[in-house]
């Protein structure tokens, strides 16, 4: 019900002069039971993430399956290439599984290649980038968030959210400024 | 807007000892480095124009030697049988070494947490790119019909051929296809918030859309921020073996050969050493114009000079040690063949190359155990390009000196470069600098969010340092501190 009477805000967005002003805001809201909400900074802050956004990434598993992926790839087209579908011998080398040691360099290298590009790929695709627009870019003076602006944004899905009562709580964390942030 | 740092109160660092020089915020870090691509071309300064048409004469020299090459043929080179590997390959481990020291500054030092790389390792990473780049057209050159280049990979074809992937040559080709590829990757990752710093900063429409593009929408969300961090240091830790292993690999293609004087069993981690060796001189090289022109004293001081020179000494002394065993396996192999080789580098018609890298390796970088050297930038600027020269010279020595007297004495043959040789060299030069100054010119060449963390770090470390009885209890207590009353 609540969520209704908020009407349609994206959240209240409260900015911060200092990094150390935002960790402990973030402190606080979680302390008051939020938990729908992000924070903007122009360099990740170890203390701000551990308050707005703990938990699993989801990156390393998938770089972990991705890589092994690639290095059984790699293995495989060495076997299948050169020991099962055309076996050549060439300065009397062995062409059976007891050459494996010559197959360890592309084995290891595709393992390697899959994995940094999941490392990279999965990131960008979990984070939901690309996204060109975002409602947190309609807050005034927001630029600065990539610059020297720290925010903390206190989300209208949050079952605690209420427009004025949470922007009143935001202003006691003292910050530069308080507003709403429009769809 | 200038940042309050209200309870603060820290000692200044000596400035020798500094890696961020005080007086640095966060704004005046985004403002000096993001703004270097933004302002009008008008007010580039004019050594960029000057640089830049020099270095694009050299590429145009590149394309001449290799448009000449293609009607002619590998025989406008000075390569003959038996010295079939000339100054194509001589090059092309050059040029890849270099490379190897951005990945090092980028995901070592990384991994090390060494904070202060944050200052340099964007161009280096960019130095890294734009050296496998030049270092891949040799051997796709060297190739004699360089068209037929993708039959190199295992592609479905009509004959149903493989590659033999049992070869260090096609070992090479899947090391340098996955390094250049995952050292760009990398290298796009570290920009995208910078990318984003720019969309911010630029006021023309048309650039702040370009840049707005290739932000992809950053918007340093914590929980985005959590999965980069993640990305970037996994990426980071699978860079490092990888970077260790396209070197070991790139000695093997001599190392599994019988050629005397390259089947040694210390050659993987000495061209490991020497690659790090060539590429911090290279950094230096680069990183010390750079900072003078464009002002950035404060980002890149002189404490990072003497660290990295530490670091070409420390590798440097790797090379000389790799040397002495050179020496020792030719002397202790009992194969007349091995043997010989001492004495022909000594004596042999190219001496002169050998003696010309124990000096440029091994004695001109002794003086930098001094911190004085260390601190004086014309002097590492001439021992860089010493050490330059040195490394060039290694790569004859182990490339050239050997082929020319290998087995039978009827088939010794000297090598001389030819005209097209060095043309092609300096057209690899050129286009190297071409790509730094482009990259200079349209993306920030320093590191922007890292620095901003980095200064952060900095004033926390100092924080910690003046008042140490907030050492125990942590952040928390520091936090709580700045603003007076407890967060709990």
């Amino acid at each position: 019900m609540r969520n209704r009477l908020s009407g349609d805000v994206y959240g209240v967005m409260a900015e911060f002069q200092t990094p150390d002003a935002l960790i402990a805001a973030a402190h606080k809201a979680r302390l008051a039971g939020y938990s729908k909400m992000d924070a903007y900074s122009p360099f990740p802050i170890e203390e701000v993430i551990e308050e707005v956004a703990p938990g699993n990434t989801g990156v390393p598993i998938l770089v972990l399956i991705m890589g092994l992926t690639g290095a059984a790839t790699g293995f495989s087209l060495q076997f299948i290439g050169n020991i099962l579908n055309w076996p050549m011998n060439i300065g009397g080398r062995p062409i059976n599984i007891s050459n494996w040691p010559a197959m360890v360099p592309i084995t290891f290298e595709m393992g390697i290649l899959f994995a940094a590009f999941t490392a990279a790929i999965s990131m960008v695709i979990l984070n939901g980038l690309p996204m060109p627009y975002h409602p947190v870019f309609n807050v005034p003076g927001f630029e600065r968030a990539s610059q020297d602006g720290f925010f903390l944004c206190i989300e209208s899905t949050d079952p605690l959210f209420d427009r004025a009562q949470t922007s009143q709580f935001l202003r006691t964390l003292s910050p530069t400024q308080v507003s709403e942030v429009a769809h | 807007m200038a940042q309050a740092q209200p309870v603060r109160t820290t000692p200044q660092p000596d400035p020798g000892e500094a890696y961020l020089l005080p007086g640095e915020t966060y704004t005046s870090i985004s403002h000096t480095i993001g703004d270097v691509p933004l302002v009008a071309l008008n007010k580039t300064p004019k050594g960029w124009f000057v640089g830049f048409t020099v270095s694009f004469i050299l590429l145009m020299v590149f394309l001449v030697s290799v448009t000449w090459l293609f009607m002619k043929g590998v025989g406008i080179w000075g390569i003959n049988i038996p010295v079939g590997w000339g100054m194509d390959i001589i090059n092309f481990v050059w040029w890849i070494g270099i490379g190897h020291a951005g990945t090092l500054i980028s995901a070592i030092l990384l991994l090390l947490n060494q904070g202060w790389r944050n200052s340099i390792n964007r161009f280096a990473e960019a130095m890294t790119l734009f050296a496998v780049a030049c270092a891949g057209q040799y051997p796709i050159l060297h190739l004699g019909r360089p068209w037929l280049f993708y039959w190199l990979f295992p592609y479905p074809n009509t004959l149903g051929m493989w590659p033999n992937f049992r070869s260090p040559l096609d070992w090479d080709v899947f090391a340098i296809s996955t390094y250049a590829s995952v050292s760009l990757v990398f290298w796009l990752v570290g920009l995208i918030p910078d990318f984003a710093t720019l969309r911010d900063r630029s006021e023309h429409p048309l650039v702040k859309r370009i840049y707005g593009f290739v932000a992809l929408g950053w918007r340093g969300s914590a929980r985005h921020w959590h999965r980069y961090e993640m990305a970037s240091l996994l990426l980071a830790g699978l860079s490092t073996p990888l970077v260790v292993s396209v070197h070991s690999i790139i000695s093997l293609d001599f190392a599994v050969s019988q050629v005397p004087g390259w089947q040694v069993t210390v050659f993987p981690p000495y061209f490991v050493a020497g690659a790090v060796f060539a590429g911090f001189a290279m950094v230096l090289l680069l990183m010390i114009p750079v900072r003078h022109f464009y002002g950035f004293q404060s980002y890149i001081t002189v404490r990072h000079l003497d660290v990295m020179a530490k670091v070409m000494l420390a590798t440097g002394m790797i090379v000389v040690y790799g040397y002495f065993m050179e020496v020792w396996s030719s002397l202790y192999s009992g194969n007349i063949y091995e043997e010989y080789l001492l004495y022909n580098r000594l004596n042999g018609p190219s001496a002169i190359a050998y003696y010309g890298l124990l000096f440029c390796n091994a004695i001109a970088i002794q003086p930098l155990w001094f911190k004085r050297v260390r601190q004086n930038v014309p002097a590492l600027m001439v021992i860089s390009v010493i050490i330059s020269i040195g490394m060039w010279l290694e790569r004859y020595v182990i490339i050239v000196i050997s082929l020319e007297r290998d087995f039978l004495p009827s088939s010794w043959e000297k090598y001389m470069p030819t005209v097209w040789d060095w043309s092609l060299y300096l057209g690899t030069v050129g286009l190297f600098f071409t790509l730094i100054f482009v990259f200079i010119r349209v993306l920030p060449m320093i590191n922007i969010f890292e620095m901003r963390m980095f200064q952060y770090q900095e004033t926390v470390r100092l924080h910690l340092k003046a008042h140490p009885e907030h050492e125990e209890s942590g952040h928390e207590s520091l936090t709580s501190h700045s603003h007076g009353a407890s967060a709990d």
